[in-house]
Order: C-alpha cells, then structure tokens, then sequence
C-alpha cells in the first residue's frame, strides 16, 4: 500500500505498475528535494498554489488507483455495464504504443502544472551576461542557456504550460463550436446546412495560417487573442465532421422514435443526435490539439503570437535563430519538445480512432 | 466532364466572392484604419483628413464594400502604403517564388509519399512497415520551420564549417551573391541549390502524411480480386503492384491535393520566412510588422483565390482518374 504499482508488478502489469512506482518516487523525491520551495509556495502565488494541488491531487490519484489494484479483479472493473466506452477503453488498452503515448501526455501536462516546484530557474530572469550567455548545456543548466542568458531547461518547462493551455483550451473552443454548428447543420438540413457549409467552404479555402495573421495583423498580438483566433477558425473541420456523421444518424430508428414522442428540436440534437456522433470529435480534438500546438508555435516563431518574455515553444525556436551554429541548442530542445508532445498525441489519437471504431475493433 | 468542369468553374464564383467579402469585413471591423499608422506629431490632423478622403475612406461602409469588391474583381489592389507601388505590380513580381517553391515541394511530397505508401504496403506488417510508419508520424509531428532550421544546421552549417562535407546547400535566398556573373549553366545549378532545402523541409512533413494515405489506400487495393487474378496469371510482383494495382490505389491520393493545399501555402509562408525566400508568405508577414494593409489584404485573398484554384484543378484531376465519378 505504501508503494504504489508494487501489487500491480505482482500481479504481472510489469510496465504500468513500474511507471506508477516511478512517478511515485519522482513526486515524492521534488517535496524531499524542494522542501523549502513547497513551504514558500503554500503562501506563493496562484501559479505556485496550483501547482500545489496538482501535486496533493496526482499523490491522491496514485495512492487510490493502488488501492484498487491490490483488490480482487471483479471490484476493479471501471464499468460494472459493458457500454460503448467500456468497450473502447478495453480495446485502447490493448494498444500498447497509445497506451503509452497517452501516458507521455498525461506526464507532460503533470509537468507543466509542477512547473513552478520543478523550474530550476526563473524562465525570465537573466543571468550574468558576460559569463553565463550562451552556455552549452552542462550539469548546471542541462540544455544551455540563451543568448540572455536564461536557463533553457526552465523556459522549455514553462514553454510547455503556454503552448499546451493554448492548444487545448483553443481546441475546446473550435470542437464546442464545431460540434453544434455541424449537428444542427445536419439535422436541420436544407437552407440552413446549405449556408453553413457554404461558409465552411470558404473559411476552409485560406491557407489557416494566412488567416490567423491576417486576423492578428490588426490587433496587438497577445496569449487570449492567439486563443480566440485559434479557437475560432478551426471550427470548419469538426463541422463537417460532425454534420456528416449526424446525417447518418438522422435516419435511425431512436431518431425517429423521439420525433413520435414530440421531443423538441434542441433536445433531440444535444440529448440523441450530438452523443452519438462523439467518437469521432474526440479522435479529431485529439489530433487537432497537435497541430494547434505546432500552428502556435509557428505564429510566436513569426512574432505573432506569444510576446516575449513570456516563453513559448516557437518564439524560443526563434531565439535561437541568430545563433543557430554556435548554439544549436537554443532552438533545437524547445523544437524536441514539441515533436515529444505532439508526436503523443498523434499517437494515442491514432490508437482512440483505432478503439472507437466498432468496424476496426474486431 | 466539360459540363462538370464548367459547373464546378460556376460554384467558385460565389466562394471567390465571399472570400472577398470576407477579408474586406476583417479590415472594416479592425480597430482603427490604414491611415492611422501615419498619425504623429509632424501630420496636422487636415493632412490626415485630406489622405483619408484621397483613398476613400471617408465614405460609408456599403460604397467602400463596393468599391472594393469592384477592385478586387478587376485586380487593382490599390497602392502599397510602405514602397509608394500598385500592390499589383509587387505581387505579380514576386508569385512565380512562391509558386516555384510550393510546387515543387508538392511534387517532391507526393513523389516521396506515394513511394515510401507504397513500399509499406508491399511490406506490410513487416519490419520495414512498422519503422517507416514510426518514422513517418515523427516528421508528421514536426514543426515545418524547426526541420527546416535543423535541416540549415546539419546540411549547411554543420556540413560546410564543422565536418568539411563536399556537398552542402546555401541556407537563405533565391540565388548566390555573384548569380549575375555566373554561366547559365551555373545559374540553373545555384537556383536549384537553393531550392533544394526549403523546398525539402516543406515537403518531408506532409510527404509523411501522404505516406499514411497512399499505403492505407494501397492496402485496399492489393486485397481485391483482380490483383490476385493478376498474380494467379504469373505476372512478375513489381508488374502487378506498379502497373496493376497503383493506379487504382492512387484514386484517392488526388484528393487530397486539394486538402493539402493550404497546408503547403501555410507551410509555405513559414519556410520563406527562415530561408529568407522573397515570396508572397515573406511579403505578407513583413506588410504586416509595416502596417501595410493594402499588400495583406490582397497577399490574404491571393492565398485563398490559389486554394480555390486548386481545388477545381483536384477536382478535374479526379474526375479524369476515377470514371466511376460522373457529375452530369
């Protein structure tokens, strides 16, 4: 019971009990280590205090997932019915490669909220410019430092919160707005779905990034204006999607069954129609939260989106661009980590799209 | 087919049309306008008030959406505020680059992509499948501007300065510095050493991408009778696969084209701007840190007027390889 993963190692799940146990160690190795930074933190800002909780919350999560685990199989069944989701978490589970690279997205984003215990530096704060600019990595900064001198290692991490709150929170936007517009399409049908796909096509005609700028070019670039205009110029793809899928749907007999019950409009789309068309909105957020990452990262390379200091993925690729020969790591980790994450979530969307499908589950 | 194509001509027009409407909404609901970048204490606000009335913005929103529509239509973008030239003029100068570049990084994708598709179909499930596919998801997984920067550091800093390689690809520009004094055969060398990195880096990510369709793709068509009939009749493998099985297994891959297309313009806007290519991306972006609106108005809407452009040409493509769709 004190050592998290340890019943599942027993129990023969080697690989997800070793990674629990690892993370347990790693949790409890940064409060040994960085004590003092906790008890600062209690008192700390919000971005400190949250990072607090997340840590309360993942030792919390670990120590009841080892409770359930050290119990007899039949009480540890996550669906007591087998439901349509039951089904897909038994066939994703059996993907080990999504497995993990859902795992790799959990850890990441666990990072990016631990951030402010975990930083070895402060992302802004500049060091001893005439000594400390442009250092290969070492033990003291293990990916280098910029040409201001900052710990690169420290701006990837905070980086990370920047860029991975944007892409999801612009994600869940674009999917909201996306998923209604494309059910009620769909469902309506005729003048109504007529000109909302006209509209789509053309949204869909420029090139995205085109757009983005062309929107940003006549506002001050700032983190909520990046969101916004991510979030809502992504909208065309689940739309369609959706209205496709809702277009099958229309026809069944559950459909047909609420329309003799006199069921209104607006209950029959979110209480039948949208549930039903989910699966395929999840596998396409999944993969979209990659390329809003990567599409953020290329507006703040071009100075578009993040400002500086505030550290993000691409403007840090971008600060290494001056210095491109003579320090290669100033744009070469931050590009890594965006590889890392969103090559996780290619791969787990991949394996949900694989799980969600009833015709490829076989 | 010609009826097809015509009809599909006749549906652009309202899209070309909204796209316009669109880009001319996003100036008109803009904080402030293409004059306000001029204001400072040397302008007295008369001079101000006489430049607006000089470009037509005194007038109410209808006549400007009008009178836009109307220049759009006839291709006078007006006059670009920073370089003092009809924006026209630039863009015309400067659209072969980028065309230049997007095309043949198009042509590298889907060269590269069909091939690697189709050798993991042949495998499937072996080895060589699996790697590739791995492989292939890392570069569908990264940032076009970060591989083209990497791509700068290995094959033309690191090749030329550290390790002394005998080959190595200039990292910025169209053309070497002495390119006027060079032979013509010289020219068409250097030209194309420049083309080769940025062309590249755009092309390996999506190419990644295509990979994934065509092998799904070929993977279908490598299950259906009439190539195991082929195989049955003692055709050698690469006969079946190349000359029986591709062509239907390419069906799809003409689509996406038309899907693809923004994605090349977009990377392409990215690459331009690392490699320092004078294209329609790297006008865009500069107009923009300028405050240029006219040149980001109409770069925007030539951007989309291309996609849409292409569109019709995927569409005539599929049409042509699949006679099972007909659009009468």
């Amino acid at each position: 019971m004190l050592l998290p993963g340890l019943p599942a190692i027993l129990g023969g799940r080697v690989a997800a009990g070793s990674a629990a146990l690892l993370l347990w160690i790693a949790l409890l190795a940064t409060a040994f280590l960085g004590w003092e930074r906790f008890l600062r933190a209690l008192s700390g800002t919000w971005d400190e205090r949250l990072a607090l909780a997340t840590w309360a919350l993942a030792i919390l999560l670990l120590a009841a997932w080892s409770r359930r685990e050290g119990r007899p199989e039949r009480a540890r069944r996550a669906w007591p019915a087998r439901t349509q989701w039951a089904l897909a978490w038994e066939a994703f589970r059996k993907n080990r490669l999504a497995v993990a690279a859902a795992a790799v997205v959990v850890l990441a984003y666990l990072l990016a909220l631990l951030t402010p215990l975990l930083a070895p530096f402060d992302p802004a704060l500049q060091g001893e410019l005439t000594t400390e600019r442009l250092l290969p990595p070492s033990s003291r900064h293990p990916l280098g430092t910029d040409q201001f001198a900052r710990d690169v290692l420290s701006r990837v991490l905070y980086g990370a919160r920047i860029s991975m709150t944007i892409g999801f929170v612009a994600m869940s936007i674009s999917m909201t707005i996306g998923t209604l517009l494309g059910a009620v399409s769909g469902f309506a049908g005729g003048r109504v779905d007529t000109v909302i796909m006209r509209v789509v096509d053309m949204v869909l005609s420029f090139p995205r990034l085109v757009l983005l700028i062309a929107i940003i070019a006549f506002f001050e670039p700032s983190i909520f204006l990046i969101v916004a205009v991510l979030g809502l110029t992504q909208w065309p793809h689940p739309t369609r999607l959706v209205r496709g899928e809702v277009l099958s749907i229309r026809e069944r007999e559950f459909i047909q069954a609420g329309r003799a019950l006199g069921l209104s409009g607006a209950r029959m789309v979110l209480r039948h129609v949208v549930p039903n068309a989910l699966a395929p909105v999840i596998v396409a957020a999944t993969l979209g939260i990659g390329d809003t990452i990567v599409l953020e990262a290329g507006l703040s390379f071009l100075g578009l989106g993040v400002q500086p200091p505030t550290p993000s993925w691409g403007t840090m690729v971008a600060d290494g661009r001056d210095n491109l020969f003579g320090a290669w790591w100033i744009s070469t980790f931050p590009g890594l980590a965006i590889v890392l994450v969103v090559l996780s979530f290619n791969i787990a969307g991949d394996g949900l799209r694989d799980a969600l499908d009833p015709r490829s589950r076989r | 087919m010609t009826v097809f194509l015509l009809r599909r001509l006749v549906q652009a027009v309202p899209i070309v049309l909204g796209i316009a409407t669109l880009v001319f909404f996003l100036l008109a609901l803009a904080p402030g306008d293409a004059v306000s970048f001029l204001v400072s204490p040397n302008i007295t606000p008369e001079a101000l008030e006489q430049i607006r009335r000089n470009m037509g913005l005194d007038q109410p929103v209808h006549i400007r959406y009008l009178r836009w529509m109307g220049s759009m239509l006839t291709g006078d973008f007006g006059i670009s505020l920073t370089r003092n030239e009809p924006v026209r003029d630039i863009i015309l100068a400067i659209l072969p680059n980028t065309l230049t570049l997007s095309l043949s990084a198009i042509l590298l994708a889907f060269a590269g992509g069909i091939l690697i598709g189709v050798f993991q179909a042949v495998r499937h499930n072996r080895l060589a499948d699996s790697a590739l596919s791995v492989i292939g998801l890392f570069f569908y997984s990264m940032p076009s501007f970060w591989l083209a920067l990497m791509l700068i550091l290995v094959f033309s800093l690191g090749a030329r300065n550290l390790w002394e390689w005998p080959i190595w690809f200039p990292a910025s520009g169209m053309t070497s510095v002495d390119y006027p004094f060079m032979s013509p055969g010289e020219q068409i060398r250097d030209r194309l050493a420049h083309l080769v990195l940025p062309s590249l880096s755009l092309a390996l990510v999506l190419a990644a991408g295509i990979a994934r369709y065509m092998r799904a793709s070929m993977l279908e068509v490598i299950r259906q009778d009439y190539v195991r009939t082929a195989r049955s009749k003692g055709l050698s493998e690469f006969r079946v696969i190349a000359r029986h099985a591709l062509p239907n297994g390419l069906i799809p891959i003409v689509t996406l084209l038309g899907l693809y297309l923004p994605t090349f313009f977009s990377g392409a806007v990215l690459i331009e701007t690392v490699f320092a290519w004078p294209g329609m991306g790297r006008l865009v972006v500069d107009a923009i840190f300028q405050r240029d609106y006219p040149v980001v108005m109409a770069g925007t809407f030539i951007f989309a007027v291309l996609v849409v452009i292409g569109n019709l040409v995927a569409d005539a493509l599929y049409a042509i390889v699949d006679p099972r769709i007909r659009y009468e």
